[in-house]
C-alpha cells in the first residue's frame, strides 16, 4: 500500500472539499477512503434542487452540488477508495481500513481528516412502544429507495418528526404517489428549515401537527395503523388527545446523530451537545493531527457550509503537515450561553488563528426579536439583531483576529442571546 | 410416514431435532413461520441460568442444571456465542437476607455448583456500578450468556444436516390420532407420524387439548426489554438479578453475549398470543426499576426495544413427556424461563423417551459438529487478508455498525435453512442489529436476498410473507 500524508475519511460534501483545499495548500499524498460505491455521500440520494446557493450562486441538486466537487478531486488526481470501510483509527494516526481488492490494509497517515457524516435516530432510539412491523423507515432511507433505487416504500404515510429530510421526503412521497395524512413534531416548533415547511409541507396542504408524538404502532407484519397524540410541557402524551391514523408507513425524521465511534476508539473527545469532536479554531480535535468536518463535528442545515467548513480543515491539515505542531501561546474557550446550545469551534487561539473564525451554533428554543450578542471577557464587543433565531437554523458569528488583538488579557469569549 | 413430527421450531423443537437424529430415524419439524427463531426464542433474555430458582424436585430445577452444564460442550460443537460471565442476585438493604439464603440453600439442593454469598465490600469490585442500596449477593458463577438465535440455528442446522426435514411456512390446522399414528392437518398438506412432539410454545396447550383430555391452560406473559448501544456494553460483567421481593420479581441487567446491555423484562399476562407489542408504561418503567439495583444504567443509549411472550402453564413446571391419554404424543409445552438453559437437557429426555417408543437404533453416521457463520473479527490480520483473497466478499462491509461483511451475509442465506428475510440475516449475522437498525444496510440486504434467493423486490420482507417493504416501483403503487 502506497504511503499517505493525509487520510480522509469519507468522500461526501466534506471529505470531497477538504481533499480539494488541502491539494491546493501543497499536500500531495492524499486518500480519500469512501465507503459506499461512489463519492458524494449521502448528496447522491438529495435529488432535489436547494443546494449551492452560497457557493455557486445557483441552484443545484444533490448530485449536481457533489459533481462540482467530484470534479475537482479528479482535476487534482486525488486518490480515493471506494467501497472501502475504515475499520480504526489508532491514537497515532495509523488508519486501518478494508475493501475486497486490498483486504484490509494500514496507513500511517501524518493527519487524518474524519468527514464520516452522521446517522439517523432509530426508532429503537425514540422508544416509541408498539409492534416492530415493516414500514417503520428513518426517512433517509426512505429516500434512498426512492431516489437511488426506484422503489416504493408506502403508500399511506404518517412522519414523526419535522427534520429537513422528513420535510422533503412527504413532497417526495407526495409526488410518487404516496398520501402523506400528517407530520407529527414532538417539539412547539419545528426541527426543519422553513423554507422546507413552506415548500414540502404547505404547498401540498399536508398538516404539521408540532407537540404531538406517536404513541402507538400497529400491525405485527407491515404497519396498519398509528395513533398520535398531543404532549404537554413535559413532551408526555396528553390523555384524550389521540388521533388514529389508517397508514402503512411510518417515517422518522427525528434528528441526526455524527458518526463518531471511530473518533471515539481513538480517543478524541467528543462534545456530550452535539457529538461530535471538540474543535479549536483550525477544526483540530484533542488529538494532534486529526481533524474533523461536516456532519460528524456537528449537524448542518446547509451543504454550503459544509463545504467552507470542510475547506478550512483541508487547509488547517495542510499545514499541520508542512508546518509540524505549533503549541497554541493562548487558548480561549467559547462559552455557549443563554440559549446558546454550543459553538464549532468551541477554542479559539488568538495568535495562531486565521484573520477570521466563523462560529457556528444552534440555540436551544424559538426567538423573536431577540439579539446575538458576543463578549470579549465582559465587553460586548458585537450584537446583532434577528427577526427569528430557531433550533432548526444554524447560525454563525465571524470573530477577527485583529479585534482579538485589542483585547489581550480576556480569558474566555462568551456567545450569548438577549434583548434586542 | 414420519417416525416423528416435531411441532415448533424453536430453541425447543431444535434441540429435540438434534437430539433424536443422534438415531436413525425418519423426523420431521414443522414451522409457521418462513424461517425457526421466531417465538418465544427470539426475543427473551439470552441467560443461562445458574439453576437456584426453581423449586427443588421440579423439572424446570432438574433440566435447568443439567442443561446448563451442556452449554460448554455444546457451544464448541456447534460454534455458537456462549460465555460464563456469572450472575449475581442482589439484596438491597430493606430486603431480608432470609430471602438471598432461600435461594441460595435451593442452589444447594438444585446441586448448583459453586454458589456463594459475596458481602458489598467484595461485591462493589466485582461489580462497581451495583446500586448503594445493595448489601449482598448471591454470586452463581455457572451463570452465562448466549445467542439465542445462533443456539436455535445451530441446533437445527445440525438436526437438518444429520438428516432431519424442516417444513417451514407450515401451520398445524389439526391433530388427530387416525388407527396407530397421527395425522396432522397443515395449510400445506397432511403429514402423518408415529410420534408427534409438541414444541408449539404458546400454542403447546392448544396442539395438546387436541389429542388429550388432560388438558394444557397457556397463559402469554409478555417481557418487554430495552436494548443498549456497545458503548454500554461495560456497564456490568455479571448478570445482576434483583432478589424477589412482594413487588415482584425485578429486572435484570446483563451484558449480551454481544457485548451490548440489556435491561428487563417486565411480565404481564396478555390475552394475545402474538402480543409481541411494547407499550409505554413497560418501557417507562424499567428505567426505575433497574435503578434498584444498578445505578446509572445509562438509558439514553438505548438502540431498540423488543417485547417476547413466555409460554406459562398454569401448573407452573414444564410439562415433559408422553401424554397419558395419547400414546405417541410427546410434550414439550410450558417452556418459559429456564426454557432456554434447560433446552439442551429437554432435548436428550424427550429424545430418549420416543428412542425408547420407537426402539430406534443408533445413527452411526451422526456428525455432532456444525460451522457457524464466520466472525472475521476473531482472525488475525494475515488470516483475514487470506480469506479475502479467496473470498472477496468478506472484504466488503454491508452493516457499518456491527462491522458484518457481505460474506457473511452470503453465508446467511446460502447456508442450511438459510435466512429468507431480513430478521433472518439479521439474527444469523447480527447484520442490522446494530445502533442505526439498519437504517443503512437494510436497501443492501434487500439486494442481497433479491440475488441470492432469488427473489423480486417486492417479495423481500423484514419478517414472513406479509411483512414487504416496498410496495412497487416508483409511481406504480
Amino acid at each position: 500500500m502506497k504511503n499517505y500524508d493525509l487520510v480522509i475519511v469519507g468522500g461526501g460534501p466534506a471529505g470531497l472539499a477538504a481533499a480539494v483545499a488541502a491539494r491546493d495548500n501543497g499536500i500531495q499524498d492524499i486518500l480519500i477512503i469512501e465507503r459506499d460505491h461512489e463519492l458524494g455521500g449521502i448528496l447522491n440520494q438529495c435529488i432535489h434542487n436547494g443546494f449551492g446557493l452560497h457557493t455557486f450562486k445557483e441552484e443545484l441538486t444533490g448530485p449536481e452540488y457533489a459533481s462540482r466537487f467530484i470534479e475537482q478531486v479528479k482535476e487534482r488526481n486525488i486518490d480515493y477508495k471506494l467501497n472501502t470501510m475504515v475499520m480504526d483509527i489508532a491514537p497515532d494516526k495509523t488508519v486501518t481500513a478494508m475493501n475486497s481488492e486490498d483486504g484490509m490494509f494500514v496507513i500511517p497517515a501524518k493527519a487524518v481528516i474524519l468527514a464520516m457524516g452522521c446517522r439517523e435516530r432509530s426508532r429503537g432510539a425514540l422508544n416509541i412502544p408498539g409492534y416492530r412491523p415493516a414500514g417503520i423507515f428513518s426517512a433517509g432511507t426512505a429516500q434512498r429507495l426512492v431516489n437511488m433505487e426506484g422503489y416504493m416504500p408506502g403508500r399511506k404515510v404518517v412522519i414523526l418528526g419535522s427534520g429537513d429530510i422528513g420535510l422533503i421526503m412527504a413532497r417526495r412521497m407526495t409526488l410518487e404517489g404516496a398520501e402523506v395524512q400528517v407530520v407529527a413534531e414532538l417539539m412547539p416548533y419545528s426541527g426543519g428549515l422553513k423554507r422546507n415547511i413552506v415548500q414540502c409541507l404547505d404547498d401540498f396542504g399536508i398538516p404539521l401537527k408540532l407537540s404531538h408524538t406517536v404513541i402507538d404502532i400497529e400491525g405485527k407484519e407491515r404497519v396498519e395503523g398509528i395513533t398520535i397524540a398531543e404532549v404537554g410541557p413535559d413532551r408526555k402524551p396528553i390523555p384524550g388527545t389521540e388521533i388514529h391514523y389508517e397508514c402503512d408507513t411510518l417515517l422518522l425524521s427525528c434528528g441526526l446523530i455524527p458518526e463518531n465511534e471511530l473518533s471515539s476508539n481513538s480517543g478524541v473527545e467528543l462534545s456530550p451537545i452535539t457529538s461530535g469532536p471538540i474543535v479549536n479554531d483550525s477544526l483540530e480535535t484533542n488529538i494532534d493531527g486529526v481533524f474533523a468536518c461536516g456532519n460528524v463535528l456537528h449537524v448542518h442545515d446547509l451543504v454550503d457550509f459544509v463545504s467552507q467548513e470542510a475547506t478550512n480543515a483541508g487547509k488547517n491539515a495542510a499545514k499541520y503537515i508542512l508546518e509540524g505542531k505549533k503549541e497554541a501561546k493562548k487558548t480561549l474557550e467559547i462559552l455557549p450561553v443563554d440559549g446558546v446550545r454550543y459553538t464549532v469551534p468551541k477554542y479559539i487561539r488568538p495568535e495562531e488563528m486565521d484573520e477570521t473564525v466563523t462560529v457556528r451554533f444552534r440555540v436551544g428554543d424559538v426567538y423573536k426579536n431577540k439579539a446575538i450578542a458576543t463578549y470579549f471577557g465582559d465587553t460586548q464587543i458585537s450584537k446583532r439583531k434577528k427577526q427569528v433565531m430557531a433550533p432548526g437554523e444554524m447560525e454563525q458569528v465571524v470573530i477577527t483576529k485583529k479585534q482579538l488583538a485589542e483585547y489581550p488579557d480576556i480569558e474566555n469569549i462568551t456567545i450569548k442571546i438577549e434583548e434586542a | 410416514m414420519y417416525d416423528v413430527a416435531i411441532i415448533g421450531g424453536g430453541v425447543i423443537g431444535s434441540a429435540i431435532a438434534r437430539e433424536l437424529s443422534k438415531f436413525e430415524v425418519n423426523a420431521v419439524v414443522i414451522e409457521r413461520e418462513q424461517d425457526l427463531c421466531c417465538g418465544t426464542t427470539k426475543a427473551n433474555s439470552a441467560i443461562i441460568h445458574g439453576g437456584y430458582d426453581a423449586k427443588p424436585g421440579s423439572l424446570k430445577a432438574k433440566l435447568n442444571v443439567e442443561g446448563n452444564k451442556m452449554f460448554d460442550e455444546l457451544s464448541k460443537d456447534l460454534d455458537f456465542p456462549f460465555k460464563r460471565n456469572g450472575s449475581l442476585v442482589v439484596r438491597t438493604k430493606d430486603q431480608d437476607k432470609e430471602g438471598l439464603q432461600k435461594l441460595y440453600d435451593q442452589g444447594i439442593a438444585n446441586g448448583v455448583e459453586g454458589l456463594r454469598i459475596i458481602e458489598r465490600d467484595e461485591l462493589i469490585k466485582m461489580e462497581p456500578n451495583l446500586a448503594d442500596d445493595v448489601v449482598d449477593a448471591l454470586y452463581v458463577p455457572t451463570g452465562g450468556i448466549v445467542c439465542p438465535f445462533n443456539l436455535n440455528y445451530a441446533l437445527a442446522e445440525n438436526a437438518a444436516d444429520n438428516g432431519v426435514e424442516f417444513k417451514l411456512s407450515t401451520k398445524v390446522e389439526k391433530v388427530a390420532k387416525t388407527g396407530d399414528h397421527y395425522t396432522i392437518t397443515t395449510n400445506a398438506g397432511d403429514i402423518e407420524a408415529k410420534t408427534v412432539v409438541n414444541a408449539a410454545g404458546v400454542y403447546a396447550d392448544e396442539i395438546n387439548n387436541m389429542v388429550s383430555s388432560k388438558k394444557l391452560h397457556i397463559v402469554a406473559r409478555r417481557g418487554q426489554y430495552e436494548l443498549l448501544d456497545k458503548s454500554a456494553g461495560n456497564h456490568v460483567s455479571h448478570t445482576i438479578f434483583q432478589l424477589p421481593s412482594k413487588m415482584g420479581k425485578g429486572v435484570l441487567v446483563t451484558p449480551t453475549v454481544h457485548g451490548n446491555l440489556l435491561v428487563g423484562p417486565t411480565a404481564e399476562d396478555v390475552d394475545n398470543k402474538e402480543g409481541v407489542n411494547t407499550t409505554a408504561e413497560g418501557l417507562g418503567g424499567l428505567a426505575a426499576t433497574s435503578a434498584l439495583s444498578v445505578k446509572n444504567v445509562p438509558m439514553r443509549q438505548v438502540i431498540t426495544s423488543f417485547a417476547g411472550l413466555r409460554a406459562h402453564e398454569d401448573g407452573g413446571d414444564f410439562i415433559l413427556g408422553e401424554a397419558e391419554d395419547a400414546e405417541g404424543f410427546f410434550n414439550a409445552a410450558g417452556i418459559e424461563s429456564p426454557g432456554l438453559s434447560s433446552a439442551p437437557a429437554i432435548g436428550v429426555m424427550i429424545a430418549k423417551e420416543v428412542a425408547e417408543k420407537l426402539s430406534l437404533s443408533e445413527n452411526k453416521n451422526f456428525n455432532g459438529k456444525r460451522k457457524g457463520i464466520l466472525n472475521p473479527a476473531t482472525l488475525s490480520l494475515e488470516e483475514r487478508n487470506e480469506l479475502i483473497k479467496k473470498n472477496p466478499a468478506y472484504g466488503q462491509i454491508i452493516c457499518r455498525c456491527e462491522s458484518i461483511s457481505k460474506g457473511e451475509m452470503l453465508d446467511a442465506i446460502n447456508r442450511t435453512l438459510g435466512a429468507r428475510d431480513l430478521d433472518g440475516v439479521k439474527r444469523r449475522t447480527r447484520g442490522g442489529m446494530g445502533r442505526c437498525q439498519g437504517g443503512f444496510c437494510s436497501p443492501r440486504v434487500m439486494e442481497l436476498l433479491e440475488q441470492e434467493v432469488p427473489m423480486s423486490p417486492f417479495d423481500v420482507t423484514k419478517n414472513g410473507p406479509d411483512a414487504k417493504i416496498v410496495f412497487g416501483y416508483n409511481k406504480q403503487i
